[in-house]
């Protein structure tokens, strides 16, 4: 498993889950869970993904969402899950 | 599995509280670079330095991406100068070749800073250390990225008194070396008590002799976030308000031991430690200083101060040294004035004076640091407040250090600006008086009764 957190936030509009998950399977990148919730007005969705199969780098995959992002009007990042397990489990 | 609140957590910590690794510093043993001519001893340096640091700022921006956590600096620190350059070095001059080939070695790799033209000093002088001491205004003068620093007295070996007034009078002609950049040749120069041979920090990383052939050492940084957490218990007692601390400086070394772990794998080079340190920028709400007013004082520098300052100080350390094993010597608070925009505000309202300052150094992690004074201060006064710095130190076996910067033209009231991290600071007035014939005495003021352990 290589699991990388994706996380959307931003202005919720239509189609942002649709858009993100069309690029994540035309990359190969696996869905394993996603949840979301309204954090001071703005939109927050957070995925968990596994990209052991993906066809692209991890650095691609990171600059391209962080593009999509940018068309869809929302900010797309892409972290390796580690730095949320180091800080938040002993 | 995380869940979004940790993930949102750990993001907001970034985006909005200044959470960053300050810095990644790798460390490089210069032994075998010795040489007895002067043009193959910077040579190896060049050679040397170029070789083992050539990925580490590509290695510390691909680290960067993957977890989307800034890491402000990439550092240097070698083996200190006068050890390495001793048989080769015969003059101030000669030395100071050695400090513009670090320079170059190091703006050859893009690296922030390099330490380690250093000497130590901490009991006697050899030739070697006192022409580098005297290279130190012209090494300055003539590079951008070296920082120096000196090591004047221990827990064990007492002070050094002979380097401590050699070191006023340097401190002085740096900053009339550099006057035309506000002096800002002292902004990078340091002397310590108690020096560790691991600290990341600048000015005062150096490599220590007892150290592996390379290590990465990490600073970690965060006064945003626990201010950020401390906010949300205002009023509470002192064991929550502890605890808060405690909890936040665990999350952020955290951090820090995964940017040193991942750097030390992808450099191959061994993972020596990693330094907590709530070390404050000029960003506003990335200060020591607001969170010393978060605890509960109007201003730093008010009574309460010191007290608050050592909480914050032990309970940092508590949470880091749960974190991870390998916790470096300077873990805690830095409280540089001219760094920190608290710092700053409490010098211009009157509520932080230079003695309150040197109370603070006995419980905060290092010492009085970034503290701009008139340029009218003498040599002998400024080796005064060294020597009260380093017996701080001596007497407490803690690390303290001494960075001040006496402004060529400046005085009390008027502003000096350094810039980037380094940030700008009100002139602080010191204390009249003199202390020319405490200094003048030769010699060295013996290691203290507590330092007869065996």
């Amino acid at each position: 498993m290589n699991k990388v957190i994706i996380t959307v936030v931003g202005k919720d509009t239509v189609g942002i889950i649709a858009k993100v998950c069309t690029y994540l399977s035309d990359s190969g990148v696996n869905v394993l869970d996603i949840s979301q919730t309204i954090v001071s007005g703005y939109f927050n969705m957070m995925m968990i993904v596994d990209m052991s199969a993906a066809n692209k780098s991890f650095a691609e995959v990171s600059e391209q969402l962080d593009a999509l992002g940018d068309q869809i009007g929302v900010s797309v990042k892409c972290q390796k899950e580690e730095i949320f397990l180091k800080m938040h489990r002993i | 599995m995380i869940n979004i609140g940790e993930v949102i957590e750990t993001n907001q910590m970034v985006e909005r509280e200044n959470l960053d690794v300050r810095t990644i510093t790798l460390g490089i043993s210069l032994l075998d670079c010795a040489d007895a001519d002067c043009g193959r001893l910077n040579e190896k340096i060049y050679n040397k330095i170029t070789s083992l640091a050539k990925d580490l700022v590509k290695t510390g921006e691909a680290i960067e991406n993957n977890y989307c956590i800034p890491i402000v600096n990439k550092r240097i620190s070698v083996t200190p100068i006068a050890v390495v350059g001793g048989s080769a070095c015969r003059s101030p001059e000669d030395f100071v070749t050695v400090a513009k080939t670090m320079d170059q070695a190091a703006k050859e790799v893009g690296v922030n800073f390099i330490g380690g033209y250093s000497a130590l000093v901490s009991k006697g002088m050899t030739a070697a250390d006192e022409n580098l001491i005297r290279s130190i205004p012209q090494a300055l003068k003539v590079t951008d990225v070296g920082c120096i620093s000196a090591y004047l007295g221990s827990t064990k070996t007492g002070i050094n008194m002979d380097a401590v007034r050699l070191m006023g009078e340097i401190i002085k002609e740096t900053a009339e070396a550099t006057k035309e950049n506000d002096s800002l040749g002292c902004a990078k120069l340091v002397v310590f008590c108690n020096a560790p041979d691991d600290n990341p920090f600048m000015a005062g990383a150096f490599h220590g002799v007892t150290e592996a052939e390379a290590v990465i050492n990490v600073g970690v940084s965060g006064p945003g976030v626990v201010k950020t957490a401390l906010e949300k218990v205002r009023g509470e007692s002192f064991e929550v308000l502890c605890e808060t601390i405690k909890k936040t400086a665990f999350k952020v070394t955290r951090v820090g031991q995964l940017v040193a772990q991942e750097a030390s794998k992808r450099l191959n080079v061994p993972f020596g430690i990693i330094d907590l340190s709530l070390a404050p920028t000029p960003a506003v709400g990335d200060s020591v200083a607001d969170i010393l007013c978060e605890i509960g004082l109007e201003h730093a520098g008010a009574p309460g101060t010191t007290a608050a300052l050592a909480l914050l100080n032990d309970q940092v350390k508590k949470g880091g040294i749960m974190a991870s094993s390998y916790v470096g010597g300077l873990s805690g608070a830095f409280i540089p004035v001219s760094e920190d925009q608290g710092m700053i505000n409490a010098v211009t309202d009157g509520a932080l004076s230079l003695e309150k300052l040197e109370a603070m150094t006995c419980v905060c992690s290092v010492g009085l640091d970034m503290i701009a004074v008139p340029g009218t201060t003498k040599a002998t006064t400024i080796s005064g407040i060294i020597a009260d710095e380093m017996a701080i130190g001596m007497i407490n076996q803690k690390t303290t250090a001494v960075r001040l910067i006496p402004v060529v033209g400046k005085g009390i009231g008027e502003t000096v600006e350094f810039g980037g991290l380094l940030g700008y600071a009100p002139i602080m007035p010191v204390n009249p008086f003199g202390c020319d014939a405490f200094v003048n005495r030769r010699g060295r003021i013996p290691a203290p009764v507590h330092s007869f352990k065996n």
